[in-house]
């Protein structure tokens, strides 16, 4: 690196080589970290796809022919048509709900809807692979109690509802990222100058007419971003196409990755050629998402300032909208914890009735806390959300300050590596790293260091989001009146600027801890016997039909989820920070 | 034309409802530009949005060329899509993903009246002319300057040739060249077409240079209704005195009445005379207002009445005008006087206050 070209930093005005030997030697670290993480596993991903496997017999050779038996096979049309149906059809239910949700809340009198914003941020909370399973307790042919409460009042055995379909997983998991619609939407309509629709309502257009040709007009580079988010969310989504897609014999790219290697003998080849493809569908889906982006924000050059909210009377109708939130709110929330409250006070698994209601137990919660893999995964899921947290936060404040803040040719290179681990499906950056470190042996593999390198590397882009964030907020003359008071640059990063970061490393922070303790999808292929996570064991839980052991377990983990929350929210009402 | 009624709004806040228009009442005639002035927070911009339709205000009634719009009792509540209403917003809300041309047309597509093209076409390219924006019809919206949004803005408000036309502090995001020069334009239009107009400004400036009729508001109710130079020259409170141009304002007690609504004034400058439009008897505590330009400066004791000496006590110079303050004892009195008036600091004045312009405000404190 060329030392002229940056911009002169306080390092530049002092004598003393040892501090200008610190400052590179920490920039360097984080950059070469930074490329190391986010290069490696892509890179060796691709190099495995193009090779057979390496066995003691014979050393690996390049082939095609993984590809070839991916793209020859009429299974492979199928994973295909299979993974668009499933990933368009989430993204279109999330996002019709999210946004009808979305405009309900913002732009109507509909009663208790600043409740309801809070209600419907909850399921944001549940892990994917908890929420997936309630749904299986309520609406699986053999043991879903909407079935059985059907059937047993209409006395027939009729089955009303299966999730175990394409359209039971469409369902399940657009419910699940419907929030997530509903937060992108809410953030869209709030940005938008409500006085661009009153003017309209005052040119004589009704209510329709103002939604469709100025609302929804207005809106649409939101949307489609919206949708891509999802498509996105929803192509590598595992919990779900895994529980609820294999068992019915409905293989998405995720499920057949899991499933290649899970086979024996395992075919990575074979998952990576799945897992380029999946890699390809996601970047494509990001890349559009970033160039709409960038387009879309010629519609918001117009914007007023300090807005009045505006609210539509709808009369009558709003009783109608305020039950649709209510469906909505027993849909998401309150049908899938009940469930799992109660099967986790079972001592077998029951459909909630008045002789059920006789046998409650907590016999499920001391089956978990005395098992010996608990306080074991507990342990490690901590250690990991922390750590996780805490190293991303700090290699990518370094990562923005020089992103931000200097000159250095090639910044946005590195603000574009560290910002690549998105479009990695969690289950793809599980192969990939779990491929390489199988090849190359540096003591890692079987160990909770690999988990935390999956962990690091796939949450990196969102310590990046919030340091840019805070980062551009700091003006340049804080640093520099530092550094003309004879500071070194470590002084000025460790004395000024991470003070001046709290409130963003914070809220990162904490956002990283929850996806942490989440995490499934890269784990479940790094994981070991003796490296479980929480997530995992709910997981093998599943697996040896322990359900209301895992609802007990599953109850914890979300209490905990909750508490962690509440404290990101009072952490960031303390410190002024917005829920990104 | 316009007709509004003991309007009261309110709007919920976490501290529970808070009054924004109390008791509003006025009227605006055919063709008339009517003006809502007052300080931010005042209910002007509740007013005017409750006329529009945009707001739903507690109580009162509201009535157009006829029409009852809104009226509490008979619960009447017209949507402001259908009561004919033009209006231009203060940040003009020009939509982003239509065209000049579309922009301004969308009023005629939308509405109840079923227009051919060509129609259309020449209704938007005449009112888009009668702004001066024809030559830009077909650019994009985000395309434009802050003075051409407002003529869009403005051509979209009148393209569906409203009963009434509502402008929402439309000057207030404009440079002060743009807005001297717009108000002119504003006026021509106005005169031009014909509209009535109730304007919405905390600019008492613009308020003056524009309206037929001024309500001045504070505090959510209407306290002086006049023609601009009513507002200026007879205020009716300290309230309005004070917000309206530049004054000087006096406690005094009234002396002895001096016939036809003119009074002997007792002040700490000597005795005045003043008048009032209230009835005022002996005794009474009351302000004296008086503007800068109204307090005559001379280095020589001038004829009449009302004249005091005092002392120059600092000057600032403004190009065409030197402020003057003056101190009369303790009293610091401001003036304005031409630049050819060079007494230095220190030395002393004489001051003269015409009658006419000395203005006595009788029973309210604010």
């Amino acid at each position: 690196m060329n030392h002229a070209s940056v911009a002169p930093g306080p390092s530049s005005l002092r004598p003393h080589p040892s501090s200008l030997d610190l400052k590179w030697v920490i920039l360097g670290l984080c950059v070469a970290l930074v490329a190391y993480l986010a290069v490696i596993p892509l890179g060796f991903l691709l190099w495995q796809s193009f090779f057979t496997p390496h066995t003691a017999a014979k050393p690996a050779v390049f082939t095609l022919g993984n590809y070839a038996a991916a793209y020859s096979s009429v299974q492979t049309a199928k994973l295909f048509a299979n993974s668009l149906v499933f990933a368009v059809g989430t993204a279109a239910f999330s996002l019709v709900t999210g946004t009808a949700l979305a405009w309900m809340n913002e732009r109507t009198n509909t009663p208790f809807k600043r409740l309801f914003f809070g209600l419907a941020l909850v399921p944001l909370i549940i892990p994917g692979i908890l929420f997936t399973i309630s749904w299986i307790m309520l609406a699986s042919p053999k043991i879903g109690i909407f079935n059985l409460l059907l059937q047993q009042g209409f006395r027939t055995d009729y089955v009303f509802f299966n999730v175990y379909t394409m359209w039971g997983m469409i369902w399940v998991d657009g419910l699940h990222y419907s929030p997530m619609a509903f937060l992108l939407m809410t953030a869209a309509f709030r940005s938008m100058d409500p006085a661009l629709e009153e003017s309209a309502a005052m040119s004589g257009a009704n209510l329709w007419q103002v939604l469709r040709r100025v609302t929804l007009a207005l809106a649409w580079p939101a949307i489609f971003a919206t949708l891509l988010i999802l498509f996105v969310r929803a192509i590598e989504s595992f919990e779900v196409p895994a529980l609820l897609g294999m068992p019915a014999g409905i293989f998405v790219f995720t499920s057949a990755i899991y499933e290649a290697i899970h086979r024996y003998p395992s075919q990575i080849g074979l998952a990576s050629a799945y897992g380029v493809t999946l890699l390809l569908l996601t970047s494509a889906g990001v890349w559009f998402q970033s160039r709409l982006s960038a387009s879309g924000q010629r519609y918001s050059t117009v914007t007023g300032k300090g807005f009045r909210p505006r609210r539509i009377d709808l009369g009558r109708w709003r009783y109608l909208t305020a039950a649709i939130f209510i469906a909505y709110f027993l849909l998401i929330v309150a049908a899938p914890l009940f469930i799992l409250v109660w099967s986790s006070i079972q001592k077998y698994y029951s459909v909630p009735s008045a002789a059920a209601l006789a046998n409650l137990t907590l016999d499920p919660y001391r089956f978990i806390l005395e098992h010996p893999a608990f306080l074991r995964s507990i342990w490690n899921s901590l250690v990991l959300c922390v750590g996780s947290a805490t190293i991303i936060m700090l290699v990518t404040s370094v990562i923005c300050w020089m992103v931000v803040k200097t000159k250095i040719p090639g910044r946005w290179l590195l603000d574009n590596l560290a910002s690549l681990p998105i479009v990695f499906p969690g289950l793809v950056l599980g192969l990939a790293i779990m491929v390489f470190y199988l090849n190359v042996n540096v003591g890692i593999y079987g160990t909770i260091w690999i988990l935390l390198l999956a962990y690091v590397t796939r949450f990196m882009p969102y310590g990046i989001r919030y340091n840019t964030a805070s980062m551009i907020q700091i003006h340049k003359e804080l640093e520099e009146s530092a550094a003309m008071s004879g500071a070194s640059w470590f002084a000025v990063f460790v004395r000024v600027i991470l003070p001046l970061l709290k409130p963003g490393l914070l809220a990162g922070w904490i956002y990283i801890a929850i996806v942490s303790l989440r995490e499934l999808s890269s784990s479940i292929l790094l994981y070991s016997p003796g490296t479980e996570v929480v997530s995992i064991m709910i997981w093998e839980l599943w697996e040896n039909g322990q359900y209301v052991e895992l609802s007990a377990l599953g109850v914890m983990l979300i209490i905990l989820l909750f508490v962690m929350v509440m404290l990101a929210q009072l952490a960031g009402s303390r410190y002024g920070v917005r829920e990104a | 034309m316009l007709s509004v009624r003991r309007l009261n709004t309110q709007y919920e806040t976490d501290d529970g409802p808070v009054r924004a228009a109390r008791d509003v009442a006025f009227e605006v005639p055919e063709g008339k530009l009517f003006t809502l002035l007052g300080p931010s927070g005042c209910g002007k911009t509740t007013t005017l949005r409750s006329i529009a339709g945009l707001e739903r205000p507690k109580s009162g009634e509201i009535t157009l060329g006829g029409r009852t719009v809104y009226s509490s009792a008979r619960r009447i509540f017209m949507a402001p899509n259908e009561r004919n209403i033009g209006m231009v917003f203060q940040s003009y809300a020009i939509w982003p993903h239509m065209s000049v041309f579309e922009n301004a047309a969308f009023p005629l597509k939308v509405g109840q009246r079923k227009l051919s093209e060509a129609e259309i076409r020449d209704k938007v390219m005449r009112v888009l002319g009668i702004v001066d924006m024809d030559a830009l019809w077909d650019r994009p919206a985000t395309n434009l300057s802050g003075g051409q949004q407002q003529r869009l803005a403005l051509a979209r408000a009148l393209v569906m040739e409203p009963l009434l036309l509502l402008l929402d502090e439309p000057m207030s995001n404009l440079d002060a060249k743009l807005r001297e020069r717009m108000r002119f334009e504003l006026k021509r239009i106005q005169r031009d077409t014909g509209v009535t107009t109730v304007y919405v400004t905390h600019d008492q400036a613009e308020a003056l240079a524009l309206s037929h009729e001024v309500a001045v508001m504070n505090e959510g109710s209407i306290v002086q209704v006049g023609t601009p130079r009513e507002i200026y020259e007879r205020p009716r409170s300290r309230f309005v005195a004070d917000f309206i141009g530049r004054t000087n304002l006096l406690e005094a007690k009234v002396v002895a009445a001096d016939g036809a609504g003119h009074y002997r004034l007792g002040t700490a400058l000597g005795e005045l005379h003043g008048l009032s439009v209230d009835a005022l008897k002996a005794g009474d505590a009351v302000a004296l207002s008086v503007r800068p330009e109204d307090i005559e400066l001379s280095e020589t004791r001038p004829d009449g009445a009302n004249v005091c000496t005092g002392t120059v006590s600092a000057k600032v110079f403004l190009g065409d005008t030197v402020d003057f303050q003056v101190a009369v004892g303790a009293t610091l009195l401001l003036a304005t006087a031409h630049p050819t008036l060079r007494t230095p600091v220190g030395d002393p004045i004489y001051l003269r206050i015409s009658t006419e312009k000395c203005v006595a405000l009788a029973g309210d404190k604010k």
